[in-house]
């Protein structure tokens, strides 16, 4: 074994990942290379250094909380109706979906781009529902939510206040949409769930799609792209589109 | 053939998710810790990856859930961060085994460096993800090189000369003089 060969091998060997031989050939070199054993020696301090417990870090007791709390529980719909009388009927609705919709992803071939954000939107939207991860930040308050994105995305969401029309703002959080950050809204009407997603493209897919029960609304506007998704009537949605992109956005008139 | 997917719903799934899953969270949480290089971000990955575990349970099929778990935060840190702006430039390294230094690092000088734990913190902290993740999955999950292999979807023989770069890497950061030294 020469120098260069042992330079990797040495941390092999100080893993105790060799096999006997590679094992004896190594400990062979060190006894007669001072350079090598220098080396050794070195990697073998730092590697007790690095067990070091102050450098060890546990997950906090919040984080294992609030996921504690967004598994579904034993009695998922039970439980959400007694916390969010709303969703009950949404979530068991959801966890009957998820079956269907995992293995329909699981079967099928992939589907061409569009199709794919599609499936992945509603599943996103489902997956809210069934995680109880549907608000990183409650508030029906535009100027609230908005800046809750900032610093968490590299751009501006548009929020917009929509309760005169009938959908209440019950808050906002960060999702993942074909490998991107993004922002999504989270509005009511009735007993059903709005998500909106958005993020700057200039050219997305438009136009309007049914699958699995939900209808999913997409469109452009000011360079971004906006998808919406809801197991809601489809007049509604469709009417939440209307108001959505002729109502005023946040900061775009004074908050008072 | 793997039968069709099924999700888990009832309280077994969960019981079992619990039992077999979540009690790595300590190791996923400082994988994407480690990886993320902040709070907010690693309990964002860490989120994110459960959620997914818990939608895949039903396709796990047993083996190490720790395992498991970790392979998913680490695809789970990637995404996120192919979604955030780009990474900064000391993230892109040459494979080259070596820059300047020929001596092999001084045994001494590297222990009391070593020692302060806050400069390891720091010289581990500034390594590429691609270094931070082998050394943290070696040195503080004590995975084994099969492990790591699975998790980072490398073969054994690139864990090793990964690991063997990383930690060159990291002992020629500790005997930087200045922490700033970074190109």
């Amino acid at each position: 074994m020469n120098c260069e060969e042992a330079r990797v091998l040495l941390h092999a060997y100080l893993d105790d990942e060799l096999d006997a031989a590679a094992s004896l050939a190594m400990a062979q070199h060190l006894a007669g290379c001072a350079g090598c054993t220098q080396r050794y020696r070195g990697h073998a301090r730092l590697q007790q250094a690095l067990r070091d417990p102050a450098l060890r870090v546990s997950a906090p007791a919040a984080l294992r909380a609030r996921l504690a709390a967004r598994l579904p529980a034993p009695q998922p719909a039970a439980r959400a109706a007694r916390r969010w009388p709303a969703l009950a009927a949404a979530l068991a609705a959801a966890l009957a979906l998820t079956v269907t919709l995992a293995t329909w992803q699981t079967l099928r071939p992939r589907a061409p781009a569009g199709d794919a954000l599609v499936a992945e939107a509603v599943s996103g939207h489902v997956r809210a529902l069934l995680a109880e991860h549907l608000l990183d930040v409650p508030s029906s308050d535009q100027h609230t939510v908005k800046p809750w994105f900032d610093g968490r995305l590299d751009y501006a969401p548009q929020v917009k206040d929509l309760v005169a029309e009938g959908f209440p703002l019950a808050g906002g959080r960060l999702d993942v949409l074909d490998g991107r950050r993004v922002a999504a809204l989270v509005y009511r009407r009735h007993r059903h769930v709005i998500n909106l997603y958005q993020w700057p493209a200039a050219d997305g897919e438009t136009g309007t799609r049914e699958r699995d029960g939900y209808r999913v609304v997409q469109w452009n506007e000011d360079g971004m792209h906006y998808l919406a998704v809801s197991d809601a009537a489809a007049a509604d949605l469709d009417a939440f589109v209307r108001a959505f992109r002729g109502a005023s956005a946040a900061g775009a008139e004074p908050a008072r | 053939m793997d039968l069709p997917f099924s999700t888990p719903a009832g309280p077994d799934a969960r019981s079992a998710f619990e039992a077999s899953v979540m009690r790595h969270l300590d190791a996923a949480y400082g994988l994407a810790r480690w990886l993320a290089r902040n709070e907010q971000d690693a309990e964002d990955v860490v989120q994110e990856a459960v959620l997914r575990a818990y939608r895949f349970f039903g396709g796990f099929r047993g083996g190490d859930a720790r395992v498991w778990l970790l392979a998913i935060v680490r695809n789970t840190f990637y995404t996120l961060r192919a979604a955030a702006p780009a990474p900064s430039a000391h993230d892109a390294f040459d494979e080259t085994l070596h820059g300047g230094e020929d001596g092999a690092p001084d045994p001494e000088t590297l222990l009391a460096r070593a020692a302060d734990a806050e400069r390891l913190r720091a010289a581990l902290a500034r390594l590429p993800a691609e270094y931070r993740e082998v050394l943290v999955l070696r040195e503080f999950e004590e995975c084994s090189y099969k492990e790591i292999a699975a998790i980072t979807q490398l073969k054994i023989g690139t864990v090793m000369s990964r690991l063997a770069r990383a930690r060159e890497r990291l002992a020629r950061c500790l005997l930087e003089p200045a922490a700033e030294a970074s190109p």
